[in-house]
């Protein structure tokens, strides 16, 4: 924070870098923008220039916060981020305009969380101070759907909180608490935590009654699953216990363990659960003609807009990835596929790779065990949040509605993903000298 | 932990480079079989944004199919203004069942795919317009198809006639028929109710009769046979003996004339021309037996029985049978049958044709075409027909021969139904028994005989108004000879 009270800005600090990338990232997301309009009505976008002003200047003013309040930081995030945005919402705006302008409105609401995180949290340690308050409210909200009067199930799975007009996913808010959470109680307990007491042939077993977090995770990820039948959420925040748990304590047991778990939980909600019964079966079949035009559509018509797509893409505006239910939410992937081909869904890849490299790079930059945990945390559920959903509508693995991180539409997972930003921001940008 | 930060780190990239893999595998890989699943309408609504080309007569002016531009998502749609009378030979448009005749065989150029529009293609892109598709001149006369299809009216059947010197289709009439504005619309249930409708109906009225069905050709084999002979050392002069009905080797069973009639009024001796000229059975089975499967089987098949002909551009058609001369080891008997064009012989209406056109034509047998001309948006002639031979079934002086004694048929034969004053009309009928119900009517000539420019072929099925009595000459000859008053003024 010393460098961010001199004069002039430090060369080290790289904020430059990071302006120039974000006005490169504006430039994109803008031309995303205007190609949809001449794609489809033959016409620059009438909003064209106050996007461009909306967008420019909210990224612009993040760039301000970040270079007062976190000068250090690493210069990749927010641009990469901002590109990852600026183009989900110009696939938004493609595939449904009345969205558009809710899309663009909880961009710049997750702008202003990312702002008032950098501003309130000068230094991530503040966060190590609340650990069982923070966890509590992250199970809380990953709960809440649960409670009568607010909760609402939409489609089968009961994950959304209506408190009046405004209507939220608070498992997407939850998710980022879950993981203050738990790389602040793991930091504080990791060691107590590796403490192996038996030997099962290589792998060195935890005490039995260590094995609590896992146990906890595991019940709730389960709850989630039964309750809400969010297999997604789920299958997230189980993955993302067992990875910190595993990274926190150096144990492959606890990751062995997590498998098990897993295998079991995995068992017994396909025995008890028509509807992941259904969606192993889907995924299997779904180009069989019995599932093609019914449970196996919406797959199979993902496929196909991406193989339409080829590898250059029928062009912004020029094909039908509207025919895939859900395209702006949990699809949003292939439709990406079908108007800008391979070389849109490899570059939209390449750039979840090169946050979480970033991510990776912070965590190992950081000494501090709760910093380098929050940034291990952060990162994982980025990455497997990622990998979860473009597997799923590529037929990877069976689908379970997530959405795709800054791309998808959807006011909870922008928001909340811009305050994973903000976070994994600030842990990169305590200075070498300060972390050590 | 710093080593399990740099193993999870390797994990997340196999993850994500699993998920490139198969991007790239979905994307490009298996891209083309993806695309093209019959369940992905993309590539559809792409195709319907073409304007595809017209089909028009051999006038140039009758609109066979065409395309309108509508306003629903589906942007174009086809019509086909003569309904019914045109169904087989341009086929459909469906969505839902895909393409048939000539909407399938031609739909590169159709919807502006073939290499020779490329570059007006090409221009309607840069310029921003639809894509439109080349047009196709047929050498189908539309005068001379109505008159086919007058001929046969309400009854089962079918007529082709064609220029026996290029092989052009002039008329190609099937009934029953469909409408293919029905299948082609773009709505899909009254598209799959059509369809169900038509394809549970016994009279299989998607199938063309005259090129795509066959049926037992009677008496009219007889030419076939009698090109056997001629081309065996048998003359028109040559005689057999005339049984009243014929014993046949093998078997208790007799081989009778149509009626059970004596041929010839009981003469006891007939010539091959005599024979021919009042279709009698038992002299034919005489020479079939003479000659021997190997020999009929031969001729067959340089007739193009049991073989390819090319039809056009990949257009379908099912060629006459005649089973394989090994089948007639232990069948004496079956041989005489199939000299008079019963048991397992088959023909249709197209295929007679192009034999009578062969025997008319010196000798030469045509390859059947139907589209003259393939222009380009703009009208331009970018390809033209070119007459292929199929083959030379015949010498010269044995189709001369034959061409004689097919005119005595008409003269004073079998068949005086078809005679046009003042033009020559070499003909054969047929009255071929069909287990499944009345006979067949059938009826082959070319006229004028010396130098044909048209050569008809008519079947009515299941005899028509006549019921058991039809002969050919009473019910198709008739039918022949307008088609063929027709072909002569119009030519």
């Amino acid at each position: 924070m010393t460098a961010a009270a001199a004069p002039r800005p430090d060369p080290r600090t790289r904020r430059n870098t990071e302006l120039g990338l974000l006005i490169l990232a504006v430039l994109l997301a803008l031309g995303a923008y205007a190609l949809v309009g001449l794609g489809k009505e033959e016409r620059v976008p009438p909003g064209v220039v106050g996007y461009g002003v909306l967008l420019a200047g909210g990224y612009l003013l993040a760039h301000m916060v970040v270079r007062r309040f976190a000068p250090h930081a690493d210069p990749l995030f927010l641009p990469t981020a901002g590109l990852l945005a600026g183009l989900g919402f110009a696939v938004v705006y493609r595939l449904d305009p009345d969205r558009a302008a809710a899309q663009a409105s909880w961009l710049i609401f997750g702008l202003g969380l990312f702002i008032v995180t950098l501003i309130a949290i000068r230094d991530h340690r503040q966060l190590d101070a609340y650990t069982y308050t923070i966890g509590l409210l992250g199970v809380l909200l990953l709960l809440l759907p649960l409670a009568p009067g607010i909760g609402t199930e939409i489609r089968g799975a009961r994950v959304w909180v209506k408190l009046g007009s405004l209507q939220f996913q608070p498992a997407e808010i939850a998710k980022v608490l879950i993981v203050v959470f738990a790389a602040s109680y793991l930091s504080a307990r990791r060691q107590l935590l590796a403490v192996a007491t038996r030997r099962l042939g290589p792998i060195a077993l935890p005490e039995p009654r260590h094995l609590g977090p896992i146990l906890v995770a595991w019940g709730v990820s389960l709850a989630v699953l039964f309750f809400e039948k969010d297999l997604g959420s789920s299958l997230l925040f189980f993955g993302l216990v067992v990875v910190m748990l595993w990274v926190a304590t150096a144990r492959g047991a606890y990751l062995a363990l997590g498998g098990l778990l897993f295998a079991a939980g995995a068992l017994f909600a396909y025995r008890s659960f028509d509807h992941v019964q259904d969606r192993v079966a889907v995924w299997l079949g779904a180009l069989d003609p019995q599932f093609i035009q019914d449970e196996g559509f919406q797959i199979a018509q993902s496929l196909f807009a991406m193989a339409t797509g080829g590898i250059a893409g029928v062009g912004l505006g020029l094909g039908r990835p509207q025919d895939i239910p859900d395209a702006p939410t949990d699809f949003v992937f292939a439709a990406i596929g079908e108007e800008l081909g391979l070389l849109g869904t490899m570059a939209v890849l390449m750039l979840f790779v090169i946050l979480i490299a970033r991510g990776i790079r912070t965590a190992l930059a950081r000494s501090d065990d709760f910093g380098r945990l929050l940034a291990v945390g952060l990162t994982t559920i980025l990455a497997l949040q990622t990998f979860v959903i473009v597997g799923g509508v590529t037929r990877l693995i069976p689908l379970t509605g997530v959405t795709l991180p800054f791309v998808s539409y959807g006011g909870s997972s922008l928001v909340a993903n811009f305050v994973l930003l903000a976070l994994l921001v600030r842990v990169s940008s305590v200075t070498s000298q300060e972390g050590r | 932990m710093e080593r399990q930060i740099r193993i999870l780190a390797t994990g997340f990239l196999i993850l994500f480079g699993l998920l490139g893999l198969n991007v790239n595998y979905i994307q490009v890989i298996a891209a083309r079989d993806l695309a093209n699943n019959p369940a992905n309408k993309r590539l559809l609504i792409q195709e319907y944004d073409v304007q595809r080309g017209q089909i028009l007569a051999a006038d140039g002016r009758t609109v066979i199919a065409t395309s309108e531009e509508t306003t629903g998502a589906l942007k174009y749609l086809r019509r086909y203004p003569g309904g019914r009378l045109y169904a087989h030979l341009s086929g459909y448009y469906s969505f839902v069942f895909g393409r048939s005749a000539l909407e399938q065989s031609y739909n590169d150029e159709l919807s502006g795919r073939a290499p020779e529009v490329a570059l007006q293609t090409f221009v309607d892109e840069v310029l921003g317009r639809d894509r439109r598709g080349a047009s196709l001149v047929l050498t189908i006369d539309p005068q001379l198809q109505q008159t086919a299809a007058a001929g046969l009216g309400d009854r089962p059947g079918a007529v082709a006639a064609i220029n026996p010197q290029t092989g052009e289709v002039l008329a190609l009439v099937s009934n029953p028929s469909f409408d293919p504005n029905v299948l082609s619309s773009h709505e899909g249930k009254s598209i799959r109710k059509a369809w169900n409708r038509l394809n549970a109906d016994p009279d299989k009225p998607l199938l063309s009769a005259a090129s795509e069905d066959f049926f037992p050709p009677g008496s009219t084999f007889k030419i076939v046979v009698a090109a056997a002979a001629l081309e065996n050392g048998i003359t028109p002069d040559t005689t057999f003996p005339n049984p009243p009905e014929l014993d046949l080797p093998q078997t208790t069973r007799t081989l009778e004339n149509f009626g059970g009639d004596h041929c010839l009024g009981g003469a006891s001796e007939v010539s091959l021309a005599q024979a021919l000229q009042v279709s009698c059975n038992v002299v034919f089975a005489e020479v079939g037996l003479e000659l021997g499967a190997e020999k009929l089987a031969e001729q067959a098949r340089a007739f193009g029985f049991s073989g390819d002909i090319p039809f056009d551009k990949d257009l379908r058609f099912q060629e006459g049978n005649f089973p394989p001369a090994e089948s007639f080891a232990q069948d004496l008997p079956g041989v005489a049958f199939s000299a008079i064009g019963q048991k397992d012989v088959r023909t249709n209406v197209l295929h007679l044709a192009l034999i009578g056109g062969a025997i008319g034509n010196g000798g030469v047998m045509m390859q059947p075409k139907v589209v003259r001309e393939v222009r380009d948006p703009t009208g331009r002639i970018v390809r033209r027909l070119q007459p292929q031979a199929f083959g030379e079934p015949l010498s010269p002086e044995n189709a001369g021969a034959l061409t004689q004694m097919m005119q005595a048929v008409v003269d004073s034969g079998t068949g005086t139904a078809a005679q046009i004053s003042g033009i020559s009309v070499a003909g054969k009928t047929g009255t071929a028994q069909n287990p499944g119900g009345d006979p067949h009517a059938w009826f082959v000539a070319f006229a004028p005989a010396e130098q044909p420019t048209v050569a008809v072929a008519v079947v009515v099925l299941n005899g028509g108004d006549l019921g058991s009595e039809a002969t050919g000459g009473a019910v198709a000859a008739p039918i022949a000879r307008t088609v063929m008053e027709e072909a002569l003024i119009s030519t």
